[in-house]
């Protein structure tokens, strides 16, 4: 599938922990996937399942009291020397405010957030933004900042770019805000763009745009994308690799093809059946997931899923939790119906 | 019962509502959004009725003109009373209103912002129930847990407060007050946006388990096109304040006569990556209700547009028994469907 070996991104045993008052909220507890070149990579999950948390660990923008306990961040980049070779930097291990990952974000890592509205600053217009970005990461003067941000805007397929250039945030439509950006991340070419459920606040038609952009996008740049997301059709149809997660756990990966024809955590295969589809059959009864995603607080013992779980194993699933282990030649699971390894404490 | 499935409980004639926008010192009315612009359709007694579209359509402003929490423009909704009577809501006095609206209520989208944090269960769902007359207690507490057992909730959470409640069971309070007071029509907008895929489906067949215990006549207002085609038996589309089309919901989704709601049903994402979706090229987006485009107020972005889309307004009329669309060329078009 793949001709690099190596993966751009390696997310290993990564731990994000909420040291609140109340208590500690693991968001994330020992979520591992790789991400390489040229790949739309899909996390998928719901509420408080933690699939913000690791992509604002990637970034290593979690705010505070969020804290990342464990784990390692590989990002593959070209060495800085100038010597042409690659090199594996860690971004756990770096300063969340200094120089180097100041120079990863927005540059190699660009993110597209959820809400366009709340992203850009209403009293810059969209250019001035997008120029800023790009004068931070390259060494080019305003003029030629202003020309490749123009370009940047026509290749989003914004009309009148020249006018929009100068317009302000709250002026565009929500599609335009949307598409402009995905313009001002991808400004500065990133290697691997994390789009944080970017389609949600746009209405479907505008949505089916804005996905057929963006995978035009990847294609063209061949750069990868961590396509974050709770709607599983967005996912089928724009993901190559998925990652389902649920209460911090990854509980099943693997080809977009088999999670979706050969779902193996029960935990994907009820999520699944659940989903009212405009191709089923009208005013029947949906199988359903009985009970509701626990509190943070309050997290079962075991496998997280398991008091909701219909092929629960008592005095197995709700004592030991599973590890992520590979089940068939592409596809993994945490679920003691294919293996018996459990976390390491 | 008396269930008579071909007799409209409610019927909507003509429903106008405009926002005037207001310039100058004299506050001088230039212009109107016209947020709903002569939308017409009846509901069965114990059907649902879907109405779909995307924001700013104006399918909530039609929701909410029904139930009179706003007055409409210009309007006739003819809604039959538990007596048999019909009555012309966009008539009625606010005193004369109040005897009727027990008998249509509403669910809400938002399970976080419709409960009041400071009152208990037992407040939310028996106040309702206070306000027409419940008066003593003991008779609203056994009501009370009547109505939570019916929703799937356990009559001992009485006592607590919302916040102690997930999503899922924060719309089932919700649906639990609605139902309190015996309603005949149930407006339900967006009741399942708001939460999980995994606590959706749970909601829905609530809905759908009441609507046949309870002879609920619902209008289900949304705009995923899944759940809508799930518990509706007919669904009506707006596009910038009108309707394009109204059907039974299978004819609807087999074969669109108006290219809107085809282009639509193209634009959602299916869950299962052999089937391709989301190809159809559909530009622009949706226009503003106060400035909306001459002609067919679809035709910028309509693949089969033709001159006269561009300057007249299309009528909205019946092609097939049942089948409503506003669209110049329904005769000629072939759309396709999902099967």
């Amino acid at each position: 599938m793949n001709t690099q070996t190596q993966p751009l991104l390696s997310v290993h045993d990564l731990k994000t922990y909420f040291m609140m008052d109340e208590g500690v909220v693991k968001a994330v507890d020992g979520v591992s996937f790789d991400v390489y070149a040229g790949q739309v990579f899909g996390i998928v999950g719901e509420s408080g399942c933690g699939k913000s948390v690791t992509m604002k660990a990637v970034l290593r923008i979690v705010e505070p009291p969020g804290k990342i306990v464990n784990g390692d961040i590989l990002l593959r980049r070209a060495k800085q020397d100038g010597s042409g070779g690659e090199e594996a930097i860690d971004l756990v291990k770096l300063d969340a405010n200094g120089k180097e990952i100041r120079s990863i974000r927005g540059a190699e890592i660009a993110l597209i957030p959820q809400e366009p509205m709340a992203s850009f600053s209403p009293v810059h217009t969209i250019g001035d933004q997008i120029i800023e970005t790009i004068m931070l990461h390259q060494p080019v003067d305003k003029r030629e900042a202003r020309k490749s941000a123009l370009q940047m805007l026509k290749d989003v397929g914004i009309s009148m770019p020249e006018q929009r250039l100068d317009e302000y945030s709250w002026q565009l439509s929500g599609g335009l805000r949307q598409r402009a950006i995905i313009a001002m991340a991808l400004s500065c070419n990133p290697r691997l763009l994390i789009a944080d459920e970017p389609t949600t606040a746009v209405d479907v038609t505008t949505q089916a745009q804005v996905l057929r952009l963006l995978r035009r996008l990847q294609q063209d740049r061949n750069a990868a994308i961590i396509f974050i997301t709770h709607d599983l059709g967005v996912i089928a149809q724009m993901a190559d690799y998925v990652t389902v997660m649920y209460l911090g756990l990854v509980m099943e990966q693997g080809p977009v093809d088999d999670i979706f024809h050969a779902p193996k955590h029960p935990y994907t295969q009820a999520l699944l059946r659940s989903i009212p589809s405009v191709n089923s059959a009208p005013r029947v009864n949906l199988p359903t997931i009985s009970g509701s995603i626990p509190h943070p607080f309050n997290k079962p013992k075991g496998c997280p899923f398991h008091p909701r779980c219909s092929k629960l194993m008592a005095g197995k699933c709700d004592v030991r939790t599973p590890s992520l282990q590979s089940v068939e030649e592409k596809q993994s699971a945490s679920c003691f119906l294919y293996h018996d390894v459990e976390v390491a404490a | 019962m008396t269930n008579s499935k071909n007799t409209p409980l409610l019927e909507v004639k003509n429903l106008r509502k405009y926002f005037p926008i207001r310039k100058g010192f004299f506050l001088k009315t230039v212009r109107n959004v016209r947020a709903v612009d002569d939308v017409s359709f009846f509901v069965n007694e114990g059907e649902t009725l879907g109405l779909v579209g995307e924001s700013g359509c104006g399918k909530t402003t039609t929701s909410r003109c029904i139930l009179r929490a706003m007055a409409p423009t210009s309007a006739e909704i003819l809604f039959r009373t538990k007596e048999g009577r019909t009555v012309d809501l966009a008539k009625l006095t606010r005193g004369e209103l109040r005897p009727l609206r027990p008998q249509m209520q509403m669910i809400f989208q938002d399970p976080y912002g419709s409960l009041n944090p400071r009152m208990t269960l037992f407040e939310i769902v028996g106040e309702p129930l206070l306000v027409n007359g419940m008066k003593n207690r003991k008779e609203r507490t056994e009501r009370v847990a009547e109505l939570l057992r019916l929703v799937g909730l356990r009559p001992e959470y009485m006592q607590r407060f919302p916040h102690a409640f997930s999503g899922g069971q924060r719309q089932r309070i919700g649906i639990a007050r609605a139902l309190s007071v015996n309603p005949r029509l149930v407006v339900a907008d967006e009741p399942v946006s708001a939460l999980d895929v995994s606590v959706q489906a749970q909601i829905l067949n609530l809905m759908l388990d009441l609507q046949k215990r309870l002879n609920l006549t619902y209008l289900f207002v949304a705009h995923n096109l899944g759940v809508v085609k799930h518990i509706c038996e007919r669904v009506a589309v707006m596009y910038v304040g009108k309707l394009v089309e109204m059907a039974n919901t299978e004819e609807l989704y087999h074969s669109p006569k108006h290219p809107y709601t085809a282009a639509l049903m193209v634009a959602v994402p299916v869950a299962d990556p052999r089937v391709h979706t989301g190809n159809v090229e559909l530009q622009g987006e949706v226009p503003s209700p106060a400035n909306p485009p001459p002609g067919c107020y679809f035709h910028p972005r309509c693949a089969y547009a033709v001159d006269v889309c561009r300057t007249q307004l299309p009528a909205f009329r019946e092609i097939n028994p049942g089948h409503f669309a506003a669209c110049h060329r329904v005769d000629e078009l072939k759309l396709p469907g999902i099967a």
